[in-house]
């Protein structure tokens, strides 16, 4: 369990998020939404301990997530990054398997092969596996590095609670990869996983979400249910957006007009 | 592109230790023929013999153990040094032309073994200077590294364009220090210098031999653990961080590491340019980029290559030398020429 504690985050000696406080439960997939410069990837970096916090604290399972050994903490949580060149091309098969990389002494070769199988198969990208890494469209890169994500998510014994944290999982793809992306999120919470999903969409962020955070200037302004964080008033304050919910729809009509 | 996709995969079925075996099998050829050529022609026959110490000729064997054997050790240990500090300097900064020479690193050795050259005498004890000059080096190159990994750092990235301006700029201050330092020798030793600002293994003695070779052998051995670092790496330096690795402790200790390595091979032989760009790329294409088997296989690689380079440089204006730097940057500069244009683009950005 994971626990964001009042923090805040500077980036070159600018405040970009206050008194952020939140728990990251497991089972549950964690939206993260807010217009752009609103701090939404700086604090996913802050639960990836790229930064730390300036105040406040962010613990996991009670402990300070600074005070983790880096391959303790490897074991328990992976990030898929937005977008990410290799220095050198490698078969996909060999991307996915640096996934392993925190498990390789704990775990049997055929374990870790076996791991990188099913992470391969979850992402839809299996067919790829002898492909370079380079030559792959935008979109394929992304399903690749969502892989190595999930290869390096500890499921096999559902006792270990991993975090899986994706800034914009669906950016680059196909709306039925975006969908097949957040379903495949939703199983892994049944696993025990939790999932924190930087979206953009918001009709993605209310379909699949959990649980909503919305953050606004460096702020959460709102942070619950789907159901009742994405209200009209909402969506025209942060968002400026007229968009309602219909059916058990979210309906985003367009920009409110100035 | 579906060709490379085939070969990698074929490259991929190929059991890890055939590779090694390939590798080990071409570093032993070239060994044995650089035994068996020069100004006294043996056959593999009597190589054998007088490396057994079964030979009746006198002769032969002072040949082998005199000259031959540790001049094609040396230009092994070098070449190994070298071809494996490419690839740790190509992995560490994410890029294919990096290159000890091209960061500097080299010209930094270069300076301070040229300095120990000059007032080494005068400083040390009789007999240290064959030891103290790998260590110098090495301090010279971990120095230049330590000045333009900082300059190329631009917001915990490193710019790959100014990594190679710093390294023209400290090539440029290092080689005008060993130009004074020419000036201010004796004539002994600017022979000395001259002969080793062109790169020969030509003096190679077992006290070379002995003083280099930890200096390839410890980096060596602890390559499987840098591999394993730098595959990651090969992600960026935040995914990295993410999958459990120490980033900041591996890039410090891959820097000491192939500062290490070309400081004890510039020490010995001066400066012999592109082996640590040709060797690892050749490995790459026919391996793949997996460092973990990339970094011994440039090590076997950069021996052979250089171990063959030798038995040019000494046969081809036979009986004079030509400097064995002389061949590796003929060789090595169209390489880097062709590297450059198919890479233009990804460069120029």
């Amino acid at each position: 369990m994971m626990r964001l504690e009042n923090i805040a985050l500077e980036r070159r000696g600018r405040r970009i998020i206050e008194g952020v406080s939140l728990p990251v439960a497991p089972g549950q997939i964690l939206a993260i939404v807010g217009p752009n410069g609103a701090g939404k990837s700086t604090l996913l970096a802050a639960m990836s301990a790229d930064l730390s916090p300036s105040a406040g604290m962010i613990r996991l399972d009670n402990r300070d997530l600074h005070r983790w050994a880096p391959l303790d903490l490897a074991r328990r949580r992976a990030v898929m990054p937005q977008a990410a060149r290799l220095g050198f091309s490698l078969p996909v098969q060999g991307v996915v398997a640096l996934g392993r990389s925190p498990f390789e002494r704990s775990h049997t070769r055929a374990e870790n092969a076996a791991a990188v199988a099913r992470a391969l198969r979850a992402a839809d990208v299996t067919h790829l596996v002898n492909r370079s890494y380079e030559t792959l469209s935008g979109g394929e890169q992304q399903r690749v590095q969502l892989a190595r994500a999930i290869a390096q998510l500890d499921i096999e014994d559902g006792k270990a609670q991993p975090i899986l944290l994706l800034d914009e999982p669906t950016a680059n793809l196909d709306l039925a990869h975006q969908h097949a992306v957040l379903r495949l999120a939703r199983n892994l919470t049944e696993r025990g996983v939790a999932v924190v999903a930087i979206l953009h969409d918001l009709g993605l962020a209310f379909t699949y979400g959990d649980l909503v955070l919305v953050l606004h200037e460096g702020r959460a302004v709102a942070h619950g249910d789907p159901h009742d964080v994405l209200t009209p008033e909402l969506m025209g304050r942060v968002f400026a957006v007229d968009g309602t919910i219909v059916a058990g729809h979210l309906i985003v009509r367009g920009p409110i007009a100035a | 592109m579906s060709d490379l996709a085939l070969r990698e995969s074929l490259v991929y079925a190929l059991p890890r230790g055939a590779r090694y075996v390939v590798a080990a099998a071409l570093l032993l050829v070239a060994m044995a023929v650089s035994l068996a050529i020069g100004a006294v022609p043996l056959s593999l026959h009597d190589v054998m013999r007088a490396l057994l110490g079964t030979s009746e000729d006198a002769r032969q064997a002072a040949v082998i153990w005199q000259l031959r054997l540790p001049r094609t050790l040396m230009a092994g240990l070098v070449g190994a040094g070298l071809g494996l500090a490419g690839a740790m300097t190509q992995g560490l900064f994410r890029n294919p032309i990096a290159d000890p020479g091209l960061i500097g690193a080299s010209a930094g050795a270069a300076v301070v073994t040229a300095a120990l050259i000059v007032f080494g005498g005068m400083l040390l004890p009789p007999g240290w200077l064959p030891y103290a000059l790998p260590l110098g080096a090495f301090a010279g190159s971990v120095a230049v590294i330590a000045i333009v990994s900082r300059i190329a750092m631009v917001e915990a990235r490193t710019s790959v364009a100014l990594l190679l301006l710093a390294g023209i700029a400290l090539n440029a201050i290092a080689m005008a220090g060993t130009g004074f330092l020419v000036y201010l020798s004796d004539d002994r030793q600017m022979r000395d210098i001259t002969f080793w600002t062109l790169g020969s293994v030509g003096g190679a003695t077992w006290i070379k031999v002995w003083a280099l070779a930890p200096c390839v052998i410890v980096p060596l051995l602890l390559s499987p653990w840098f591999g394993r670092a730098l595959d990651a790496l090969n992600l960026g330096e935040r995914e990295a961080a993410h999958l459990g690795f120490r980033v900041e402790r591996v890039k410090r200790a891959a820097c000491l590491a192939f500062a290490l390595a070309v400081g004890g091979a510039v020490s010995v032989s001066g400066i012999i340019g592109f082996v640590g760009l040709v060797v690892p790329h050749l490995v790459r294409l026919t391996f793949g980029a997996q460092h973990r088997v990339l970094l011994p296989l440039a090590a076997l690689g950069g021996a052979t290559l250089l171990i063959l380079a030798d038995i040019v440089a000494r046969t081809i204006v036979a009986p004079a030398e030509l400097p064995i730097g002389l061949i590796t940057s003929f060789v090595g500069g169209p390489f880097f020429i062709a590297l450059l244009l198919r890479r233009r683009r990804e460069i120029a950005t």
